[in-house]
């Protein structure tokens, strides 16, 4: 199976994400599902549609695009993606993820095929994408640099460093993709470190900032296009998500930041999913 | 140092054009012949150093071999996870450079003191730990850190060190201890950084008999040379200008204690520490007062 199967079927693709991200979470009992969830039509879109010029055979090419997950405790969602675009080992995943010995730690790994960097602790991404971004500016030949954080992530000074310094230095070769479900650890965004308005903060540290509906696949790909025909100014796409996406009792709900699926929860949730 | 280190490294890009070159807004009247010379691997990040460190890596990702310069603490402690998580944990290509080691920058303050440093950047794996004693010693570790592909730490002084090793080309190799001079008497002096010059004037002055070494790597130090020490000397003395708790004392010792268990070594030779013993510096002084108010001062008594 490779992402050419669903034939930019985008909402297949995040469907079979989420499901197979469940699996994972219920096989490890690993926590992070909701998070998993909000960025699936994220993923699904950008390895889908080919936004992201990547493929299993060219990983180790240096003009590839890169992809960095910073928000690493929902790195299931990216490895899904993965294996359901031929870089990684779907029944493999669901059979082995978070067991003893294996490379599948439940936080982000760059041990795994088309894993740029390993990522758990927050703030780290966006710094690392910017050098990338930076190597492909001095180089003959650009290529972009894709970052996705999660929104309480943003709460890290070293995330608004990088915003600081893209937006001068005009980097117009890095994406940066905020998954905005609104919940972060302990509560909501908004009462524990307030983000609003985030969109102006962006766009007065000089980013071309694109507010769309997370889960609308449609303004997901005229995102990406836009930042792909972006030549003067770093790109944000302000994703306003659901924690939780898909799944009835799962969305907009903090317990499922911590806790796994169990029997009766998965198959609830493969139901609703379809 | 930070000149004999800039100039060095401008030789070094010369012939090596992965090698970029970071700075956190320090180095003014220091780093400009590197920035003029290779514009396009250079660039001054601003006073952002966990964003530096990050972009060290990501640069070094994408194939450079990549100098993080600034001072003292800013990038090793303000940065620490960012060297942590995204530099060593892949052994990326970052040579992490910082000038003011130890009280260099004594009047300054305590922010500016770098006594933590080495215990710190000894602690990741894969990091090696460089420490030059004077300008000989630091263009010869920019030249094996230009063609070292995984990370590093480079402690320099400031400026205006002179030079000690004055008998032709400097032959270093990782993990070298480097002999200033030989003695068949028990005492060995090791030291590192700026404070051996003075040690070195100080065993002049007082005709002490005593070997003296610089340590110029510390982690890796070489074990069959330190198995050499310990068997032709039993009483050392180590001059650090770094807390006592994690410095080169502390690195030595503690391969020391490993050479031993394994029957490496017959006995375990007496050790004094001269560091700072676990204590901030809450005054003014410059660093020949810091050094006395902390006891780094060496006594012949020590060598009897």
């Amino acid at each position: 199976m490779n992402c050419d199967t669903y034939h930019h079927d985008y909402r297949a693709l995040a469907r079979d994400i989420r499901k197979l991200s469940l699996e994972m979470a219920y096989h490890a009992r690993s926590s992070h599902s909701g998070g998993a969830l909000s960025m699936a039509d994220l993923l699904a879109v950008l390895y889908g549609g080919g936004f992201i010029r990547i493929t299993p055979e060219t990983v180790d090419d240096p003009l590839r695009d890169r992809f960095i997950l910073s928000k690493g405790h929902c790195c299931a969602s990216l490895y899904a993606t993965l294996a359901l675009c031929s870089y990684l080992d779907a029944d493999d995943l669901r059979e082995h993820y978070g067991d003893n010995g294996t490379l599948y730690y439940t936080h982000c790994s760059n041990q795994l095929k088309g894993v740029e960097i390993s990522t758990g602790s927050l703030g780290h991404g966006l710094p690392v994408a910017l050098g990338m971004a930076l190597a492909a500016e001095r180089a003959p030949r650009k290529y972009s640099v894709y970052c996705l954080t999660g929104d309480g992530e943003l709460d890290e000074g070293s995330c608004w460093e990088s915003i600081l310094y893209a937006g001068a230095h005009k980097m117009s070769n890095l994406c940066l993709i905020v998954d905005y479900n609104k919940l972060q650890s302990m509560g909501d965004v908004k009462e524990i470190m307030d983000l609003e308005p985030l969109g102006d903060k962006l766009s007065t540290f000089r980013w071309n900032v694109i507010e769309i509906d997370g889960h609308d696949t449609d303004a997901i790909a005229e995102a990406y296009r836009n930042f792909i025909k972006e030549q003067e100014r770093p790109t944000a796409i302000i994703a306003n998500t659901i924690k939780g996406k898909g799944v009835s009792f799962m969305e907009n709900n903090i317990f499922w930041h911590y806790h796994n699926p169990n029997d009766q929860e998965l198959k609830q949730a493969e139901e609703e999913l379809g | 140092m930070r000149t004999a280190f800039i100039k060095q490294l401008v030789e070094e890009a010369r012939t090596n054009d992965k090698i970029f070159l970071i700075v956190g807004d320090l180095g003014y009247n220091v780093v400009e012949p590197f920035a003029q010379a290779y514009p396009q691997r250079f660039l001054n990040a601003g006073i952002s150093e966990q964003n530096m460190a990050g972009m060290a890596a990501g640069l070094a990702m994408s194939g450079y071999n990549v100098y993080l310069y600034s001072i003292g603490n800013f990038p090793t402690l303000r940065c620490l996870e960012q060297t942590r998580n995204d530099i060593t944990y892949y052994n990326g290509s970052v040579k992490i450079v910082s000038v003011g080691a130890g009280f260099a920058y004594g009047s300054q303050g305590m922010s500016h003191h770098a006594t933590e440093d080495i215990g710190v950047m000894r602690a990741l794996p894969n990091m090696v730990v460089c420490s030059p004693s004077d300008p000989s010693e630091t263009r010869k570790i920019t030249h094996l850190s230009a063609n070292y592909s995984g990370s590093m730490y480079i402690r320099l002084g400031k400026a205006g060190e002179k030079e000690i090793f004055t008998d032709g080309p400097c032959t270093l190799k990782l993990g070298d201890l480097h002999c200033y001079q030989e003695s068949n008497a028990p005492c060995v002096l090791l030291t590192t950084g700026s404070i051996t010059a003075a040690a070195v004037d100080w065993v002049k002055e007082h005709h002490v008999d005593t070997a003296l070494y610089s340590v110029p790597f510390i982690k890796p130090i070489d074990g069959e040379q330190l198995c050499q020490l310990a068997h032709k000397h039993s009483n050392w003395i180590v001059l650090d200008e770094h807390q006592k708790s994690c410095g080169v004392a502390s690195a030595l010792i503690e391969q020391l204690s490993d050479l031993y268990q394994e029957g490496a070594i017959e006995a375990f030779p007496k050790i004094r520490r001269l560091e700072v013993n676990d204590e901030y510096i809450h005054v003014a002084g410059d660093q020949a007062y810091l050094r006395q108010i902390t006891g780094l001062q060496l006594s012949e008594a020590y060598f009897k």
